[in-house]
């Protein structure tokens, strides 16, 4: 009689503490976000001397791809004018990938590339010479009352253009090569073999004075 | 015999319904007291979309601008705002804030150091290309142009 007594007192119910512990596990798991920092990453070019003028690049205007966004957020691309930027990472491609004029370094790369990358050279002589450095750059030029997400919209296609061709170099999707962190050495090689005689050449211009203060 | 068994069988189970409780106590006192974040925004953030997104690996080497039109639009007006920390400054004073954030870097990470911009989408380009110029003049050069995901068509 003594001992039931006291069991009946030891219990407690507690099994529904579980399922509020998970309630509030979960809600609290939804509710969170935290804060990611995700990107276009961008380096911005060395300050200037005020001493010394700019350096002269010489730079033939058929390496050179034109992008213009003006005040209104319309876009000037290689002297056409281009309602949505959906088409601009294609054209992009054609123009990195063009090899109108070759040097031998350029043929030894052109050489190396897959043959999905190969079809793009269309060997035009008023497109860029050859994707290596002195060669092709991407050029965008903004007003200071064009709206940052316009800019931000066109930075992106011209990344993705860039990004495409490292990954189909690598035979990744340009999602797998863009989460390629270079942390371990076979990574590191994937992300240089794709980079490798393409540099990033993104021309960011100083924004002119129409349409902003 | 039998009766020392007895006890044994008794004291073997210890009460542990008070556990949960306990667990209880401890999740809600961390939950009161941890600050998920310490500064204010005091600018609006309409984070703009991009598919192209890079992660960045060291947190460390990272340091936030905040550019928008400011919430208090009564007190600091309506133009498009810089936030450091949690104050507005001015684009002047962008130089100084680099520096002061990379005293906080160990010498051999001072030239890593990474600026993640935090821009509304509604902001000029004006404004942004001020603030490029000056994170350029204070030899920060890696920037980030913050941006949330979106589907890839």
């Amino acid at each position: 009689m003594a001992r039931k007594k006291g069991r009946l007192t030891q219990e407690v119910n507690a099994g529904s503490m579980a399922d509020i512990a998970f309630l509030l596990l979960i809600f609290f798991l939804v509710t969170t976000t935290i804060a990611s920092d995700k990107g276009i990453l961008n380096i911005l070019p060395p300050k200037q001397d005020p001493n010394q003028p700019p350096p002269e690049v010489l730079l033939n205007e058929r390496n050179i791809f034109n992008i213009l966004v003006n005040a209104n957020d319309q876009l000037l691309v290689e002297g056409e004018y281009l309602d949505n930027t959906e088409k601009l990472s294609e054209d992009l491609k054609d123009f990195i990938l063009n090899f109108g004029a070759p040097d031998e370094d350029a043929v030894a790369l052109f050489n190396s590339l897959p043959a999905s990358l190969r079809n793009r050279a269309k060997r035009s002589s008023d497109s860029s010479d050859h994707p290596m450095s002195g060669g092709a750059v991407v050029s965008i030029k903004t007003n200071r009352g064009t709206s940052y997400e316009r800019y931000l919209e066109v930075l992106d296609q011209v990344k993705r253009a860039y990004f495409e061709i490292y990954a189909e170099r690598v035979g990744l999707t340009s999602d797998q090569y863009r989460a390629l962190t270079g942390k371990n050495p076979a990574e590191r090689e994937l992300l240089d073999r794709g980079k490798e005689g393409i540099p990033m050449a993104i021309s960011i211009a100083e924004p002119d004075k129409i349409g902003g203060n | 015999m039998s009766k020392f068994k007895k006890k044994t069988g008794t004291s073997q189970n210890i009460p542990t319904s008070a556990l949960p409780d306990i667990i209880f106590m401890l999740l809600f006192f961390f939950m009161v007291t941890t600050v998920l974040r310490e500064q204010e925004i005091l600018v609006e953030q309409k984070i703009p979309q991009a598919t192209q997104l890079q992660k960045l690996e060291k947190k460390t080497l990272i340091s936030y601008l905040y550019i928008g039109k400011p919430k208090n639009t009564a007190m600091f007006g309506a133009e498009p705002r810089v936030q450091a920390n949690d104050v507005l400054i001015n684009t002047k004073d962008i130089v100084l804030w680099v520096n002061q954030e990379k005293d906080k870097l160990s010498e051999a990470e001072r030239d890593q150091i990474t600026i993640s911009m935090k821009a509304d989408r509604d902001v000029k380009m004006g404004p942004i290309s001020d603030v490029q110029f000056e994170l350029r003049e204070a030899d920060a050069r890696k920037l980030l142009y913050a941006a949330v995901g979106k589907v890839q068509n």
